[in-house]
């Protein structure tokens, strides 16, 4: 599946098209489809979303996991310091990650 | 320590005035991220993978105790508690929010800061030995001539959009503890026999996808005519720089493409005519400037004497504390590579806590340096003891300096949106096998740099070993380098063959250390050994068991 990315312009947060918005949670991202093109130049119009880019990704049992490993560092966060992360009370958190 | 006049202060404020119009100008739609990107940039504002990362400039490294109290007061309040010190000398907030920045801009300023000229193709901080005005084998203090340079570069309207950024080191000792070869200018202060002092410049080393030891290029210019002649030096890559290509464009490239002679001769015809001009600062404003670095009032009665019958004093006296000019004093080097840490990483309290260290025990002056560690430089040695236990409490008192557990790490993947493969775990899984601070001892210096992509923000090409981290179809995989150095003796490290998974490098980094062990003859460095018996006894080593493995 294609999906698509930003960063929210005020706090630089990593954020996912759900289709309606925009979610900090990867797991909430939509597939894009065949007007991600006309949605990046709509919503980069609201000056709400920034560095907006289609990924690839897989859904899966557990979600939504980005095809590259830096999307999927974007998605959760520093492997190294899992308790800024957005999970930081799941140990087991960074494992889908690498 | 300098201390800015009105003038600097007025410009810096003016900046953090035009920056708050333009974030507000951004916030509101006014302008476009194209338009504003530039802009942010300009004040070290980047957008890395998770959020802004704002980089502060710390102008030759030095800090007072109130502007180190302000950074960890500023990664407190904006940030998450933490900063990232840099091979740059700098120090970097990874979590900041763009509605934020001006307002930190803002306390930077009262504290005489800023980001400015951290980020873009002009002359970046200039970086200099931490040990300044405090080493027993200083010829020429070159914090005066940093400043010279800093005042000259920033705002500097002809060097504002260059091919590529620009970076420029000064060191006034034989020693070069500022890889001052690997740089885009590296400027040594030499005496000649008369004992007049002159600068050496060094033009055209860099690190990044084609690493360079840059060649002399002015043996003996007067301190007063440095910066025409910098100016020379950067007018002539100006004009030449490949501006067509990126990974072409940084000076380097240039001189090694015309050649050191032919850059040379152009530089030196652009110096006779800058000089014909006279726009030489005057001889009274070096002068000034060297008012501000004069000698801290030394006790002239300090002992020399030390109690080190605490054990792991001693052992951090012996590894961390080095020499200074002035009797009955010391240079501390306080670590920030605990074991299994993420190398250059401080909390703010640890921020806070080693500027009243500063305050109280090394006349208000902290350095920080280019391998992600921060010096205090005037330290009375009968306060040793009472400084070790206040970091030793702190987890500060990691005794590695320049051993294996000294490991010098990017930010890697974890944050930067740049990088291919993550550094910070190799680092902190490299610092965990070699936990054993006797076994760091017996491996002796040993300085081991790990770059998570090609642009060598680790400085992986001048480890004695070094790790480049890339990306083989969109898995983490890194390269083995061994031989690198920095210093009088500057080397670049040589790829040992294929890369490895995580635990493999971590794995092929063990066996070089077994190598060195045995077959070093006395007093040798690991990067001499190297030198002497070539790649072909550690290659053999490292790549026996994946052979054996199939």
């Amino acid at each position: 599946m294609k999906v698509i990315t930003g960063s929210d312009l005020r706090t630089g947060d990593v954020i996912w098209w759900t289709g309606e918005g925009w979610s900090r949670h990867v797991n909430d991202a939509v597939e894009a489809g065949e007007h991600a093109e006309a949605i990046i130049a709509r919503e980069n119009a609201k000056q709400i979303v920034t560095d907006t880019q289609v990924i690839q990704a897989t859904l899966t049992d557990e979600g939504v996991r980005p095809a590259h490993i830096k999307d999927r560092i974007r998605a959760l966060g520093p492997t190294v310091r899992l308790d800024l992360s957005l999970k930081p009370a799941d140990p087991a958190a960074g494992n889908w990650v690498i | 320590m300098y201390q800015y006049d009105q003038y600097d202060q007025a410009m810096v404020d003016a900046r953090v005035a035009e920056f708050r119009d333009q974030v507000e100008r951004r916030l509101a739609g006014d302008i476009t991220e194209d338009q504003f990107k530039p802009l942010r940039l300009k004040n070290g504002l980047y957008l890395q993978l998770h959020a802004y990362m704002l980089r502060v400039a710390v102008p030759y490294g030095t800090l007072n105790s109130r502007q180190m109290r302000m950074l960890g007061d500023i990664a407190d309040k904006y940030d998450r508690g933490y900063g990232h010190f840099t091979t740059r000398q700098n120090i970097q907030y990874n979590w900041i929010k763009l509605q934020d920045a001006p307002d930190i801009l803002a306390d930077l300023a009262s504290v005489e800061m800023h980001a400015i000229q951290t980020s873009g193709n002009c002359i970046r901080n200039t970086t200099s030995d931490q040990f300044a005005g405090a080493a027993a084998d200083e010829l020429v203090d070159p914090r005066p001539y940093a400043e010279l340079l800093r005042q000259w570069s920033t705002f500097h309207p002809e060097f504002d959009y260059l091919p590529r950024k620009f970076k420029i080191a000064i060191i006034g000792s034989e020693t070069d503890r500022a890889a001052m070869k690997l740089h885009d200018i590296g400027i040594q202060l030499v005496k000649n026999d008369a004992g007049e002092i002159g600068c050496r410049f060094y033009v055209g080393g860099g690190m990044g996808r084609t690493p360079m030891i840059a060649p002399v290029i002015g043996d003996f210019i007067s301190p007063l005519q440095m910066v025409s002649y910098a100016e020379a030096c950067l007018r002539v890559y100006n004009r030449y720089g490949r501006r067509d290509n990126k990974y072409k464009a940084r000076i380097k490239i240039l001189v090694h493409e015309i050649g050191a002679d032919e850059y040379r001769r152009q530089v030196e015809e652009e110096f006779a005519h800058i000089l014909t001009l006279g726009l030489e600062p005057p001889a009274a404003e070096l002068e000034r400037i060297k008012g501000f670095f004069e000698q801290p009032g030394f006790d002239a009665n300090a002992s020399d004497e030390l109690d080190l019958s605490d054990p792991d004093f001693a052992l951090w006296v012996d590894q961390n504390v080095h020499a200074h000019k002035q009797p009955g004093y010391a240079i501390v080097n306080i670590s920030l590579k605990p074991t299994g840490g993420i190398p250059g990483d401080a909390t703010a309290d640890q921020i806070r806590l080693m500027a009243d260290l500063a305050l109280e025990h090394s006349f208000d002056e902290l350095r920080v340096t280019h391998a992600q560690n921060i010096v205090l430089p005037h330290v009375k040695k009968a306060d040793l003891y009472a400084i070790w236990q206040k970091l030793d409490e702190a987890g500060l008192a990691a005794a590695n300096l320049d051993l294996i557990g000294d490991i010098i790490a990017c930010p890697g993947l974890d944050y930067c949106s740049l990088a291919n493969a993550r550094s910070i775990p190799v680092a902190q899984k490299i610092s965990n096998r070699f936990a054993d601070l006797g076994r760091q001892r017996e491996l002796g210096e040993l300085k081991l740099k790990i770059s998570g992509c090609i642009n060598a923000c680790g400085h992986h090409h001048a480890g004695h070993i070094g790790i480049l981290g890339v990306d083989r179809k969109g898995v983490e995989n890194y390269q083995l380098l061994l031989g690198g150095c920095e210093g009088a003796d500057t080397s670049l490290g040589t790829i040992t063959g294929p890369g490895f998974n995580e635990d493999g490098i971590v794995d092929a980094v063990e066996k070089a250390t077994d190598v060195y062990l045995a077959q070093r003859v006395d007093g040798e460095r690991f990067v001499d050994t190297f030198r002497r018996i070539g790649m072909a006894p550690f290659k053999e080593a490292i790549y026996a068991k994946e052979t054996a493995n199939g």
